[in-house]
């Protein structure tokens, strides 16, 4: 995901760019989350094509504003188009951005089948965030947001979020 | 064909619009915290879609937006189906119109991802994720529902033997969903049928759930032709934009 401002000239910028995060998850950057596809700089002017992870999330407009402003506020113009193909998938969320949220306290999503498992089977599988134990239960498909699926640890009894995976 | 192309993403965006606001009417109210999400995220997810729809159908006709279509309507100019328009009446209502809506909503999506037109099919990617979902959660309902207590079963059987009348119309097919078909841009909606009779025949037995004596109505709000619900949704549905046009949050 760094890839993308590898061409930003304008080392501001790009530190402008990566305070930018998720509204509801603000431990993860834009780029953590892979919903910046493009980033084309033509002299003062940005273009930017974000895509959303939810077609209902409201986070997207927020992300888009919080670019919009960051980049205006160094003198740039800026334009940021919504995409919608290809689709989002939590693949497109860097293992850094996992990593992150494990630790934020988000169970980092799992494969598609294993994610099947866990909210059908109620298998345990999904990893408790704060105690690392898999003695997990669904509590919920749907979470506190539209990407998450709400969990309870057997263990350590505390309630978590999980990323849901999404392909 | 772009008034066509227009009055179909129309058709396709108010289902999921009328489904999404009864779902909105519960936010707060359901039988319990986790459920109460659930169905405002599914509402959410639903209202998402249509806002890509309503946004693409702006682009095609001069002087409307993706509010003005949303808000600025009447009545006879939504094509959504009698299903979507049915109240929250119990649970098992709520959870049985979601389930015939998302057995015909999926394989509706599975087709429109092939849909030569690129903004449907970039939608119909989108939208799948999130239907693959709601179909999960009101199946394993029906048969949470269906084989649990009597009073369970009672009624989600009566809530079938409410709703199930109005999927006749989602497998009719209109003269404009013929031309969307022909043109390479719509479902084939006997495909669409035959994915939602089997996910019928996978969920209703182990529900206990018998739905052969069923008879089916020839239902057409897809044409316009809504039931007085309709009437009551819009009332409240676009009250603000009414009364303080062009209004913003």
């Amino acid at each position: 995901m760094v890839g993308l401002l590898e061409n930003i000239t304008d080392e501001n910028l790009k530190a402008e760019l990566l305070k930018i995060t998720d509204p509801e998850i603000p431990v993860l950057t834009v780029f953590d989350l892979g919903v910046i596809r493009k980033i084309n700089v033509v002299d003062k002017h940005v273009n930017i094509d974000i895509t959303p992870t939810y077609s209902g999330c409201p986070a997207m407009d927020t992300i888009s504003m919080d670019l919009k402003v960051a980049i205006e506020s160094l003198g740039y113009t800026a334009n940021i188009n919504l995409v919608l193909a290809p689709a989002w998938t939590t693949d497109w969320i860097s293992e850094e951005g996992k990593k992150k949220l494990e630790e934020y306290g988000i169970a980092a999503p799992l494969t598609e089948s294993l994610d099947k498992r866990a909210l059908i089977d109620g298998e345990p599988i999904v990893k408790c965030p704060n105690c690392s134990s898999t003695n997990t239960k669904l509590v919920s498909q749907f979470g506190s947001t539209a990407c998450k699926a709400l969990f309870k640890c057997n263990d350590c009894l505390e309630p978590f979020d999980y990323f849901k995976c999404l392909k | 064909m772009k008034d066509q192309l227009y009055k179909y993403l129309l058709l396709l965006g108010d289902n999921s619009m009328i489904l999404g606001h009864r779902l909105s009417e519960l936010c707060g109210h359901g039988p319990n915290l986790e459920t109460d999400i659930a169905l405002t995220n599914i509402s959410l997810d639903l209202f998402g879609q249509v806002r890509s729809y309503f946004k693409y159908a702006a682009t095609l006709k001069e002087g409307e937006t993706e509010d003005s279509i949303a808000f600025l309507r009447f009545e006879r100019d939504y094509y959504n189906t009698i299903l979507v328009e049915q109240p929250n009446k119990d649970f098992a209502h709520v959870i049985v119109r979601q389930f015939l809506f998302d057995a015909y909503h999926k394989p509706l999506l599975e087709q429109l991802m092939n849909s030569k037109d690129e903004t449907i099919s970039a939608i119909a990617h989108k939208s799948i994720k999130e239907s693959k979902y709601h179909l999960r959660f009101s199946s394993e309902w029906v048969k949470r529902l269906g084989d649990g207590t009597e009073i369970s079963h009672q009624k989600t059987q009566n809530a079938f033997n409410t709703l199930m009348p109005y999927i006749e119309e989602l497998f009719i097919e209109t003269p404009l969903e013929l031309a969307m078909k022909n043109e390479g841009i719509g479902a084939d909606l006997n495909l669409v049928k035959a994915s939602f009779d089997k996910t019928m025949s996978d969920v209703l037995p182990s529900a206990n759930i018998e739905t052969s004596d069923i008879k089916l109505r020839k239902t057409n709000g897809k044409s316009g032709f809504h039931s007085e619900y309709l009437g009551f949704i819009l009332t409240e549905l676009q009250y603000m934009q009414r009364a303080y046009p062009d209004m913003s949050w």
